[in-house]
């Protein structure tokens, strides 16, 4: 697609898709949002950047391969639920561990299985699409 | 194909040497279980696997298993000896080797199994490992296809087995063999019959019997140390395991006693008889094992202690001497590149530690004293004696008995005595790791039926004992037993042999004819495969027919005639509509809904189409706005717009819409669309209907926030609450889109060659 305008608003647009991905991703247990949203963001910020500039330059863009991003996400999933066996919980217990304090309401922040397991999700969705996407774009 | 090992290749590698080792150990750690298990005391090692399913890893150690579990693994490290020094030098020995070892840990699992499904499992895997086994000649198109047969034959058995022991633990509570063979016979149960038939399928096709037994001759494709691995003392002597395991809780019925006692008699005598009209050495003690499987069988038939004991005893002196057999005829093969009996003569010249060797195995499978096997055989005439069905056991066993002695004759005599026959090579004696296996147990066999009580308080009386579900009195293995019928009935038999071996050329003549005229059920295995491929190739011409609009059509009537019918019989009542509280918001979604189908409908665009279908889809999601559900709107939203970017992605690479084209199938496709609609419509009022059950949002709602600490429930869901849901999704999600990855990556290359030629 050889628009100039298209392709000057596409590398803004792409900007600001991929925060609002992650910002959607994280702000998700507690909001509107969560890994399958943020995942499926993610896309479109890539799909928009690769009909505006063609795959190849989006691709580079994503410094790794789709299908890759998509496993590792899997992946990490299934790390995020192996965690609880260490703990003697059964396959999936989220986990939380406080930080500055004991409980959520005394702890300034949180690390917790949850949150991993929904990153995997993210990276499962944006490189299921993509991977999709690309291949589409280069096929037809 | 076999003798083509490098004389001067090492031998002693690391691939060769470790199963050896492994092997041996465990040997050594199950003799050291022989005084615990002598007394009487099983030993048992549980752990947990499924445990809501009732499924556990246990495993138990009785006479039977113990004496099982010494046959596998002594016979296993002399022939893991024997195997790294046969096939050294081949490029594919450390791949053989791990096969070898696999096969005999999964057998070791089988025969120590306490649990029904375990025991499966480890079934399972020996047919596996089995495959790899038989095929491991895999360039050769014979070897896979009898591989496969193998493969196909006893996994179809073995899935009948599953079946039966799903019936038994449901009906008896209990999937541990221990306590289901301690509860007695079951034989009153109302599904006992259905359970018997299943079980026995299972243990018919893995021990072989008639008319299952086509697979075991071809199975000799294998490397021979292989062949003598799986036909002495493993693979095939799973379903008689398997018979004698479950005896306390399956016999007792004249359905077990009829099935058991026609099925091996007739297995034995048909065996001996091909056994004797082979030419290829191999393939003559192929069916010589087939023979011992049947007679095994049918002493299993029986209950009484002769008969058990004949049962233990015959399978121990087999395992010894069919197992040294198959080993020397490997090194024959290996001396002399042939293992035509037609061909060979006069080898004990050449080969005197062999012959002597061949002639010990011989003469215990003859049945002459005072080798063990002799034994066995006076075992076999006093216990079959006592059967109910002596009239035909009798017989069967005389027939059979004398026709081993003939083959004896066969197999350890001619190839060594007599005239010199004509050899591709010149023949040479077989190197030490080679003989050591079939010196052994060779010898064992003569230590044995000289001091039977070496054997009878340690290995037998405790498998009769578990066979019988009570320690017996012993004291049977005796070589002398005076001047009784069962010694009469083994002179009769040495007379019939010795007849035989005098006119086996014309025997095997008058054999041969009469082969060609009976079944021949390899061919028909053939045939039975060749009708599968055409059934399956027929209904893949009908139903796949490459049409899009076919699948379409066929699965949207499938939908509307299947609900419909239920909607119909199920008969939910009547359903009200009412349109009256809708504001004129959401009138305006509605009409934004239809205005889009109108387009998708009416539309000869491509791209009008498209977009037509993103504005149903933006409507829906507006819905979901208007009802707050903020999650799925968002979804429903990005979804929708990436549905529409890859579509015109692809339109913009098609052929126009032909509006011509498709106006034949116009008609009845609206008439599809709008049933399918009128359906859905349906549906959701009788479900808006039925009165909303809030259980399970009550319990999200109030368990999100104290226990999973999120405020937005759909994501606690997701992420929490059903995480392993989510898991097998995104799962799906990366399966899928590999699948269409490699289908466009496919349908490109393709395209490339097409340009390309």
């Amino acid at each position: 697609m050889n628009s100039i305008i298209f392709t000057a608003a596409a590398r803004l647009l792409v900007a600001l898709l991929l925060v609002f991905s992650v910002f959607m991703l994280l702000r998700g247990h507690n909001l509107p949002g969560g890994g399958f949203i943020g995942g499926l963001l993610g896309a479109v910020g890539f799909i928009v950047y690769s009909l505006a500039c063609g795959p190849k330059e989006a691709k580079a863009a994503l410094r790794c391969s789709p299908e890759a991003l998509a496993m590792v996400g899997l992946g990490i999933a299934l790390a995020a639920g192996l965690v609880s066996v260490f703990f003697g919980d059964p396959f999936f217990t989220g986990q939380w561990y406080w930080v500055g304090g004991d409980s959520y309401e005394t702890a300034a922040f949180s690390v917790n299985s949850v949150l991993v397991f929904d990153i995997g999700v993210y990276l499962v969705v944006l490189g299921g699409i993509l991977s999709l996407t690309f291949a589409f774009e280069e096929e037809t | 194909m076999a003798g083509d090992s490098d004389p001067n290749a090492p031998w002693v590698t690391t691939a060769g040497m470790l199963p050896v080792l492994v092997t041996g150990a465990l040997f050594v750690f199950f003799l050291g279980y022989i005084p615990q298990i002598a007394a009487y005391a099983p030993v048992r090692w549980a752990w947990d696997w499924i445990p809501s399913l009732d499924i556990a890893l246990t495993f138990w150690l009785d006479g039977l298993s113990l004496m099982f579990a010494l046959l596998i693994t002594g016979i296993g490290t002399l022939v893991m000896l024997y195997a790294a020094k046969y096939l050294a030098g081949q490029p594919q020995f450390p791949r053989f080797a791990l096969y070898l070892f696999s096969f005999m840990l999964s057998m070791l699992g089988l025969v120590l199994a306490d649990n029904l499904i375990t025991l499966f499992v480890f079934w399972e895997l020996t047919t596996f490992t089995s495959y790899l086994l038989i095929g491991y000649l895999h360039v050769d198109p014979k070897s896979r296809r009898n591989a496969l047969q193998a493969l196909l034959l006893t996994a179809a058995g073995g899935l009948a087995m599953l079946a039966g022991f799903i019936l038994i633990g449901v009906t008896q509570g209990t999937f541990e063999l221990s306590e289901l063979n301690a509860a007695g016979s079951m034989a009153e149960h109302a599904m006992y019959l259905p359970i018997l038939i299943l079980v026995l399928i299972g243990a018919f096709t893995k021990s072989a019997q008639v008319p299952f037994h086509f697979w075991l001759p071809n199975a000799m494709a294998a490397p021979t140390p292989v062949s003598a691995y799986l036909h002495s003392a493993t693979m095939v002597k799973g379903g008689v395991y398997l018979m004698a395991r479950m005896h306390p809780s399956l016999s007792g019925s004249d359905a077990w006693v009829w099935s058991l006692t026609i099925f091996g008699g007739v297995t034995a005598v048909f065996a001996s008889f091909m056994a004797l009209r082979q030419t290829d050495l191999k393939q003559t003690l192929a069916y010589t094992t087939l023979m011992a499987l049947g007679t095994l069988t049918m002493f299993l038939a029986g209950s009484t202690g002769y008969a058990i004991t004949a049962a233990m005893t015959f399978l121990f002196v087999h395992s010894l001497y069919k197992a040294a057999l198959f080993l020397t005829i490997g090194v024959v093969d290996h001396g002399t590149g042939t293992r035509d009996a037609d061909l060979l003569g006069g080898l004990a010249r050449a080969m005197p530690i062999t012959a002597t060797v061949a002639a010990l195995a011989a003469l215990s499978m003859a049945g002459l004293p005072p080798f063990i096997g002799f034994i066995a055989k006076e075992l076999a005439y006093a216990g079959g004696l006592e059967m109910t069905l002596s009239a035909f056991v009798i017989p069967m066993a005389i027939i059979a008995n004398a026709l081993m002695f003939a083959v004896a004759g066969i197999v350890a005599w001619k190839p060594f005595y007599g005239p010199q026959g004509k050899l591709p090579h010149k023949p040479h004696e077989g190197p030490w790791p080679m003989l050591a296996g079939p010196v052994i147990l060779g010898v064992l066999g003569l230590l044995f039926g000289l001091m039977p009580w070496l054997v009878a308080e340690a290995l037998i009386e405790p498998a009769v004992a578990a066979v019988m579900g009570a320690p017996d009195t012993g004291g049977r293995l005796v070589l002398w037993h005076g001047v009784n019928l069962p010694l009469m009935l083994s002179l009769a038999t040495f007379a019939l042999g010795a007849l035989m071996y005098w006119k086996h050329q014309q025997l095997r003549a008058a054999l041969a004819r009469i082969e060609a005229k009976g079944p021949d059920f390899d061919a028909g295995w053939d045939r039975l495969l060749d009708h599968f491929m055409a059934m399956a190739k027929g209904q893949t011409r009908v139903i796949q027919t490459g049409v899009l609009r076919h699948y379409l059509f066929a699965t949207f009537t499938v939908l509307v005639v299947a609900v419909a019918a239920t909607m119909v019989l199920r008969s939910p009542g009547s359903v009200s509509l009412s349109l009256g509280g809708l504001s004129v918001r959401e009138w305006a979604i509605a009409g934004l809904a239809l205005a889009g189908t109108g387009v998708v409908v009416l539309t000869s665009s491509r791209i009008a189409a498209i977009v037509g279908l993103g504005v149903v889809g933006i409507a829906v999601a507006l819905i979901f706005i208007v009802y707050s559900a903020p999650d799925v709107a968002i979804t429903q939203l990005l979804v929708e717009l990436l549905v529409v970017v890859l579509f015109a992605v692809a339109a913009l690479k098609m052929p126009h819409l032909d509006p011509t084209g498709k106006q034949r199938h116009r008609p009845w496709d609206a008439v599809l669309a709008a049933s399918v609609g009128a359906m859905t419509t349906l549906v959701l009022l009788y479900v808006v209907d039925t009165p909303f059950d809030r259980r399970l949002t009550d319990f999200f709602e109030a368990a999100s926030f104290p226990e999973a600490f999120g405020r937005n429930i759909v994501n606690v869901i997701l992420v929490d609450f059903r995480t392993l849901d989510t898991f097998g999704e995104i799962a799906v999600v990366l399966v899928a889109a590999l699948g269409a990855y490699a289908l466009l990556k496919g349908a490109r290359a393709a395209t490339k060659k097409d340009e390309g030629q």
